[in-house]
């Protein structure tokens, strides 16, 4: 990480009222606002996006956010296939991370 | 020896039981997984009572995740507040859904927003009649914040004491919880495609952008919503 302890504080509590007054906002605006199929659509869609771009930066972007395959893109293949026979959250993300640490032990990535 | 006409009240007490004991086991599956944010999060550089913080405060598992992967990479703060707010927008419309069933008003609206997430807004939807809808709603939002908490805590206190992230490879932990935070939305052409898009999207900017953006440039692949819905209507 490359900010320090304040600038991670300041985004840790932004972050949290942001998150805090959406979640507000949704109880307290009028139902029709939001209640148009397309808007729906995008709403279920934007998780979706941002999910998706997340796993391919974090997974396989290195410095200066160039494409690198390493130990990580190993993991998050166990991970996948973990997640292709049905284990649950907490197994996917210890395969993932075992899979990467032991590739790491072994010298490779 | 089954009566037709069983008595609301008796029912009642039945449902009311299966309600709660649902929520406590949704609270503790979603504690698991609260115990790899502690870890994950601390393991990006974050202290324990960061970490702490934002289970307490934020209480959305995959804006937190967003938020500490976006810093753990070398995201901006800005970057990250902005797709952890993203990501959180869905509850905003959990929110919508649930407000006539809640009714709440004063202090305790501000703690039903709080408690608006996930796994409570999916057990409320999931009765059929509103008092089992509010139940569930609160109980499983209840047993998700305090587990979830705990959780948060027992990862957070395991990470920092163990060490180096790398060895532990909790660096390859981040995507692998983003991968399975999105498998259940992959529910059909559209959402592959959207992901396929974003990802490219995201993976072409990087080299070219500031860490963090990438991300928030992608998600306008989530506009192909926009187009009309095809086959079903």
């Amino acid at each position: 990480m490359t900010v320090g302890a304040g600038a991670a504080w300041g985004a840790v509590l932004a972050a949290s009222v942001a998150c805090f007054a959406i979640k507000l906002a949704g109880q307290s605006v009028p139902q029709r606002w939001l209640a148009r199929p397309a808007v729906q659509r995008v709403a279920a869609l934007l998780p979706v996006a941002l999910l998706a771009a997340l796993v391919a930066v974090q997974a396989f972007t290195g410095e200066g956010g160039r494409l690198v395959l390493d130990a990580r893109a190993a993991g998050l293949g166990a991970g996948v296939l973990a997640l292709l026979l049905r284990a649950p959250f907490l197994v996917v993300v210890v395969v993932a991370a075992a899979t990467a640490a032991l590739l790491r032990a072994a010298g490779i990535g | 020896m089954t009566t037709p006409d069983v008595p609301f009240e008796t029912g009642w007490e039945a449902t009311r039981r299966t309600i709660t004991r649902n929520a406590l086991g949704v609270g503790l599956a979603t504690g698991a997984y609260g115990i790899s944010f502690g870890a994950v999060s601390v393991g990006t550089g974050l202290s324990v009572a960061q970490t702490c913080a934002l289970s307490v405060l934020l209480f959305s598992g995959g804006s937190q995740f967003a938020l500490v992967g976006v810093l753990g990479a070398g995201g901006s703060p800005v970057a990250g507040v902005a797709t952890a707010a993203l990501l959180g927008l869905r509850n905003a419309l959990y929110g919508l859904r649930l407000a006539p069933l809640l009714g709440l008003r004063g202090p305790a609206r501000l703690v039903g927003a709080q408690l608006t997430i996930d796994e409570s807004t999916a057990m409320a939807l999931g009765q059929p009649h509103e008092r089992g809808a509010r139940l569930a709603f609160w109980s499983t939002g209840l047993s998700v914040f305090v587990l979830w908490n705990l959780a948060t805590l027992v990862g957070a206190l395991g990470a920092s004491a163990l060490g180096d992230p790398t060895v532990l490879g909790l660096d390859a932990a981040i995507p692998a919880a983003f991968v399975a935070l999105l498998w259940p939305r992959l529910t059909g052409r559209a959402p592959w495609l959207v992901a396929v898009v974003a990802a490219v999207v995201a993976l072409a900017l990087s080299p070219a952008v500031p860490a963090g953006v990438p991300v928030l440039v992608a998600a306008v692949a989530a506009l192909a919503g926009l187009l009309p819905a095809r086959g079903r209507s």
